[in-house]
């Protein structure tokens, strides 16, 4: 066997082949995407044959599907099942075939697919997937705006100000540790139910990151640029603008992708109590009615959401603080 | 231009626990406008507190610095200042840095654009003003610094080792260009080094200063700054006169070195 095409790992870390300490050295490790790729496809060929039936005989499959064609329908296992516990027991019952998960646990790829054709097309009780996604990414949105637009001026006075970091300490440190769904009660007696009191618990569950993550970004300040600012002629509030500003980018950025991951979490087990439209009231809705195609198409939306979410973050963080982690 | 006047500096610091240091006495010294003023000694020695109180970052216990008829109380334009390193603005490039103090004072853009060229001409970075902080060397940054300062027309710079994180090399002909400038420009600059051999070559006077307190020990007006614009650096480095003063400080500072030694053992 020869010592370079002996693992994919070496081939994939290219100049750094004459390395000879390799294990260890885990700066040099990243995600390889061939086998994020094959993991992902373990995960689908998984689903597909834990919710797939086997050993039907194959006559009565073929007469399903030749059955479903006639009549126009899309031929799935879950039709497949009611057909079979229809049908008399010497074509077909439950001893002929098995399944890992039944349909009542875990929907198949093909019906969780139909599922999702029907949410984006006729939506779930007259509301499309998009509005219930968008309406809850709405309030996110709301939350952080005014998350933002109250802890991180509070945050910088704190890292600006002995007194005032003072007089904030404690409630920052006493209110922080509190889970949003804990406070939620009290936001619904107080607020009601949904958006008043939904967006008013996002603002609880992000305020707390950002005061924090401005905190941390003014200090991070080094003096000599404050003090090179003030030898160039800049007033404090030029001080404060052009310099301490800017330099604390990288660590609210950092706290913004905090609160939104945060935030999103909270929204959908926020609107289990029932907001109307959203993504966690869609959900927890289908769950009563055992639409569990539902249930699984509005959990991947917020999954892949979110993970679109981080990305955008990414990408505007690579645009807007180029500096970050450099010199 | 105006003559920088110490005098009478004391300078100590209260510490929580235990007695307070003495990081300056009594001192005192004219500097005439033009002079390349270097200051050298052994850590401890108060030659970063010094240029502080001269930038106005710190207000000393006693006694006053005036430069001509302004005493001096904080940060002013009319003191540049030019950091070790770390001084400069990353989120801004090259030539937002430099323009930074123009700004600062609502100065008209165009006249700062033309002004920013023909600065990062003078330090060698013509063509680098779109560039990021990050993407430069050690010593083109130092350039930038320098450009920065020189913006806003100071009549003294003040350097606390600028050259100190450069190597060798880089270092070297950073000293050519701030002899060059202090030529040019007919600046007072007021500069802290770690290295005697740029104290002297760099210096048209020179402090060498004391520990415990902090003061003046020695104060030396040299010839090498200014012969040194038309001689050969290493030539001058390697002649015997700047050989003989070399040996001479160096031989002063060790011997101070040795007296903490002994105070500490």
């Amino acid at each position: 066997m020869s010592e370079n095409g002996s693992s994919l790992f070496r081939r994939a870390t290219g100049q750094n082949d004459r390395k000879t300490v390799t294990f260890g050295d885990a700066a040099a490790v990243q995600s390889l995407p061939l086998w994020s790729a094959l993991s992902l496809a373990a995960l689908v060929l998984f689903w597909w044959a834990a919710t797939r039936t086997w050993g039907f005989p194959a006559e009565f499959r073929a007469a399903t599907k030749a059955d479903f064609a006639a009549n126009g329908e899309r031929f799935t296992q879950a039709k497949m099942l009611v057909q079979c516990n229809g049908a008399p027991a010497d074509v077909c019952d439950e001893s002929m075939y098995t399944q890992w998960l039944s349909p009542r646990s875990f929907p198949s790829p093909p019906d969780t697919w139909s599922g999702f054709k029907m949410l984006w097309t006729d939506g779930y009780k007259g509301v499309t997937l998009l509005t219930h996604a968008g309406t809850s990414l709405w309030r996110v949105l709301r939350g952080m705006f005014w998350g933002c637009l109250i802890g991180i001026p509070v945050g910088m006075a704190m890292g600006l100000s002995s007194r005032l970091r003072g007089i904030f300490d404690t409630i920052v440190e006493l209110f922080r540790p509190i889970p949003p769904l804990a406070i939620l009660p009290l936001f619904i007696i107080w607020f009601g139910l949904g958006d008043p009191s939904s967006v008013k618990l996002l603002i609880f569950a992000s305020v707390w990151i950002m005061i924090i993550a401005a905190r941390a970004g003014v200090r991070t300040v080094n003096l000599s640029k404050v003090r090179a600012a003030y030898s160039l002629g800049a007033s404090k509030w030029q001080v404060l603008r052009r310099v301490i500003l800017p330099n604390a980018l990288p660590e609210l950025f950092t706290g913004i992708r905090v609160a939104l991951g945060v935030s999103w979490g909270t929204l959908v087990a926020a609107e289990l109590t029932g907001t109307g439209v959203g993504l966690g009231t869609m959900i927890f809705q289908a769950k009563n009615f055992f639409l569990l195609d539902v249930v699984v198409v509005g959990t991947a939306t917020i999954a892949i959401i979110g993970v679109l979410m981080d990305m955008l973050m990414r990408i505007v963080e690579a645009r807007l603080i180029p500096w970050r982690g450099k010199g | 231009m105006k003559d920088l006047k110490v005098a009478g500096i004391d300078m100590v610091y209260a510490v929580p626990k235990g007695s307070p240091v003495h990081a300056l006495s009594d001192v005192s010294f004219d500097l005439e406008a033009g002079r390349l003023l270097t200051l050298l000694g052994p850590s401890g020695c108060g030659k970063t507190t010094l240029l502080n109180i001269l930038a106005g970052f710190l207000a000393p216990t006693g006694g006053t610095v005036t430069l001509g008829d302004d005493l001096i109380t904080g940060p002013g334009q009319e003191r540049g200042m030019v950091f070790q390193q770390g001084a400069l603005f990353e989120w801004l490039n090259v030539e937002q840095n430099v323009a930074f103090g123009p700004k600062m004072n609502g100065a008209d853009k165009a006249e700062t654009k033309e002004k920013v060229e023909d600065l990062l001409r003078t330090v060698g970075l013509q063509g680098f003003g779109d560039k990021r902080i990050y993407e430069l060397s050690g010593g083109m940054q130092q350039r930038v610094a320098l450009a920065r300062c020189l913006a806003n027309d100071p009549d003294v710079i003040l350097m606390d080792e600028p050259l100190g994180a450069l190597d060798a090399l880089t270092r070297e002909k950073m000293q050519g260009l701030i002899l060059d400038l202090w030529k040019d420009t007919g600046k007072t600059i007021v500069l802290v080094t770690h290295s005697v051999e740029e104290a002297l070559y760099l210096g048209d006077r020179l402090f060498v200063m004391a520990p415990r307190p902090g003061r003046i020990e020695r104060d030396y007006e040299l010839p090498f700054a200014r012969t040194g614009l038309e001689v050969e650096p290493r030539a001058l480095k390697a002649s015997p006169e700047f050989i003989d003063k070399r040996e001479e400080i160096l031989s002063l500072i060790w011997e101070m070195e040795e007296e903490i030694m002994g105070h500490e053992g």
